[in-house]
């Protein structure tokens, strides 16, 4: 009846799209706690990916400017964050809300005239004869670049961390920061690094959507998305595929929420709508009871401040 | 060359200056942004923090403003500082706020439009009791499945949010004018107004509340068992287990505190200045109340002057929005970056420069 209306393929074009905002962030915060650090500002550092990388891109025209915007954007207020917890040795939960709070003043103190445009439309990219093949033609290959550079990105960062020397050291960091130190491994500069590219990734993933998801600016459009990308690397025990597993489990949940919601089920929306941020704290509360696996993952020093006294 | 080292004692001096110097800092750097914004900054910084109790104008409009917006902040911030004390971080309060603010409004408009002394009283315990039950789900999944609390408390904002609008647009929304979203207005309900106590002095039952809170607070912390408990918990975990304090029942304890508060400030909000269950009704005094709890060091006096330094900011912002024309989001940097400049400053508290010679790395 309602479900029939679905069309499967079509459902997993779309799961792709809402899953990959969360993604982005959740690739680049796995990378930062790898190393040690919790930094809470996930959804400070999106909103303004989203902001920057929407005013950039309505003003050159170009949505490609517009995402490299937002990476510098989330980078910088990433920056913030180093500066606080690593150079002035602050409270990283508090210095993280404080760059939650900080950015949603500030992007909806930016965006303000930008509120109603429509962003230049980012085209998909054209695969050819693959987006022919039935249903998975549909499916798989009818996006745009962003979707496929963020699949490349968890394998990218899975090489990273499992295989690159560079990796290595940063792993060493998070688990182990004084062992890492007395081996003569610079244990802040990777952690700023890491902090660095975490901003960049999710700076990423607000412009995707603000960009391409919604395609609009609002203030705090994010709406708990940094959030569910932090839930999301506690899911994935800092794994990187299970990352991506776990951004298209819930990219499934927000799309049959929606396609649910168009097919008029009887529940009404608000219900509908709170079910993302219900699956995610279920989800949290599967993987942290089973003891053996989920916590015991968690890099050592996380959350642990680093200060070589002598 | 300089580096950081370590102080053997945290410095007392610092720990109180800092937050007063955080101030001075803000607002220079809030100047400065006025000033990008094209505004006169002086006026600007003079509107938000002079004018609401001194402009012979509007003080009279705006003085009763600053105990109704202070309070909520002082009363959730009292509950969030002793869970931070004990490294136990609730970050949910606006959720709490929220359910406490519908919990208390159901009760009134179940007996609507019954007159009855009791009515009022039942409406506290309701909001009490329904931001407690909203921070029991954090602190029963943290202490039964170790979930983390500082996620799940967030996330439940978003959906007590949503839960709000459900009710401003179905179950609580009044009969009496269709069409439109939100509840029966509970100011012209008089068994259920959490009216002005005193007039033009903006004290109402939240005002009082606040206050028995920070006593309260004081006593406990600095006189009770309990409050020695969360001091140990939050500075040396492992000697407080040694000590036979239950990490689970501390959990429970400071998560229900705070979630109670804050959903008594939910109440008294949407019984008296708020007035109706509406879905604009949060105002974000949750998220506020944690920069309140930090300026105050977490100390029950100190989060009085930060709630009626941050009470301010709220009333300049909406003053300097009318007359200045500036952009409402102004105030929310304002605020990020008062707590941006505090955690920058305290590192003076832990740690000192010192000038080095030779090489160090």
């Amino acid at each position: 009846m309602i479900l029939g209306s679905i069309n499967p393929a079509v459902l997993l074009a779309a799961l792709m799209v809402a899953a990959t905002p969360i993604l982005l962030a959740a690739i680049g915060e796995l990378v930062v706690e790898k190393a040690g650090v919790l930094n809470l500002g996930v959804e400070g550092m999106m909103i303004m990916g989203a902001c920057i990388g929407f005013i950039v891109a309505v003003n050159t025209g170009s949505p490609l400017i517009g995402f490299l915007g937002a990476a510098l954007g989330g980078m910088a207020l990433s920056l913030l964050f180093a500066l606080l917890t690593q150079a002035l040795m602050t409270n990283q939960v508090a210095s993280g809300l404080a760059l939650t709070l900080f950015g949603l003043g500030l992007t909806a103190l930016l965006g303000q005239s930008y509120v109603g445009i429509t962003p230049p439309r980012t085209p998909k990219l054209d695969l050819g004869p693959l987006s022919d093949i039935p249903f998975l033609g549909r499916a798989l290959f009818t996006h745009d670049i962003v979707v496929y550079l963020s699949i490349a990105l968890v394998a990218a960062v899975w090489w990273f961390l499992k295989y690159s020397r560079a990796g290595m050291i940063l792993r060493a960091v998070g688990e182990n920061h004084d062992a890492a130190h007395a081996l003569g491994y610079h244990v802040k500069r990777v952690r700023v690094l890491a902090i660095m590219f975490g901003g960049a990734c999710a700076g990423l993933g607000g412009a995707y959507l603000s960009l391409i998801r919604v395609p609009q600016w609002t203030e705090g459009m994010t709406v708990g998305a940094g959030w569910i990308a932090l839930a999301l690397v506690v899911f994935a025990s800092w794994r990187p595929w299970r990352a991506l597993a776990g951004a298209y489990l819930f990219g499934g949940v927000v799309v049959l929420q929606l396609n649910l919601q168009a097919a008029g089920v009887k529940i009404p929306v608000e219900y509908l709508s709170m079910s993302p941020y219900l699956i995610t704290i279920f989800v949290l509360v599967l993987i942290s009871s089973g003891k053996a696996r989920g916590s015991l993952n968690a890099p050592g020093s996380l959350n642990r401040p680093f200060h070589a006294s002598n | 060359m300089i580096r950081l080292e370590r102080r053997k004692e945290p410095s007392k001096f610092w720990r109180i200056a800092n937050p007063f110097l955080a101030v001075v800092l803000t607002m220079l750097a809030g100047g400065a942004m006025f000033a990008a914004l094209g505004k006169d900054p002086v006026a600007a910084i003079r509107l938000i923090f002079f004018d609401p109790i001194f402009s012979q104008t509007f003080g009279s409009y705006s003085r009763p403003q600053l105990l109704i917006k202070s309070a909520p902040l002082i009363l959730i911030a009292i509950g969030l500082a002793i869970g931070f004390k004990a490294n136990i971080w609730n970050i949910g309060a606006e959720g709490q706020y929220i359910i406490g603010a519908l919990f208390g409004a159901g009760v009134a408009l179940a007996f609507f439009p019954a007159p009855g002394w009791y009515i009022f009283p039942l409406m506290v315990m309701a909001g009490a009791f329904g931001g407690f039950l909203w921070a029991m789900i954090p602190a029963i999944l943290k202490t039964r499945f170790n979930t983390n609390e500082i996620l799940v408390s967030l996330l439940l904002v978003y959906v007590a949010e949503r839960i709000l609008a459900a009710m401003a647009l179905g179950l609580m929304r009044n009969p009496d004018i269709p069409g439109f979203p939100g509840s029966r207005d509970l100011r012209r309900y008089e068994a259920a107004h959490n009216a002005e106590l005193i007039a033009n002095t903006g004290i109402h039952w939240g005002v009082v509340a606040a206050l028995i809170a920070v006593i309260f607070a004081y006593v406990m912390m600095t006189r009770h068992m309990l409050g020695y408990q969360v001091q140990l918990a939050g500075q040396a975990p492992r000697a407080a287990r040694f000590g036979g304090v239950s990490p689970a029942r501390l959990v429970v304890i400071c998560l229900g505190i705070s979630g109670a508060l804050a959903g008594l400030a939910g109440m008294f909000e949407v019984s008296g200045p708020g007035g109706q269950v509406r879905i604009e009704f949060a105002s974000g005094y949750g998220f506020t109340a944690i920069i309140v709890a930090f300026l105050g060091r977490l100390n029950p006096f100190g989060i009085v002057l930060a709630g009626l330094l941050l009470g301010l900011t709220y009333i300049g912002g909406e003053l300097s929005q009318m007359i200045l024309q500036l952009p409402g989001a102004a105030i929310q940097v304002f605020q990020g970056m008062l707590l941006f400049f505090l955690l920058a400053l305290d590192f003076q508290t832990n740690y000192r420069l010192r000038l080095t010679r030779g090489m160090r790395i």
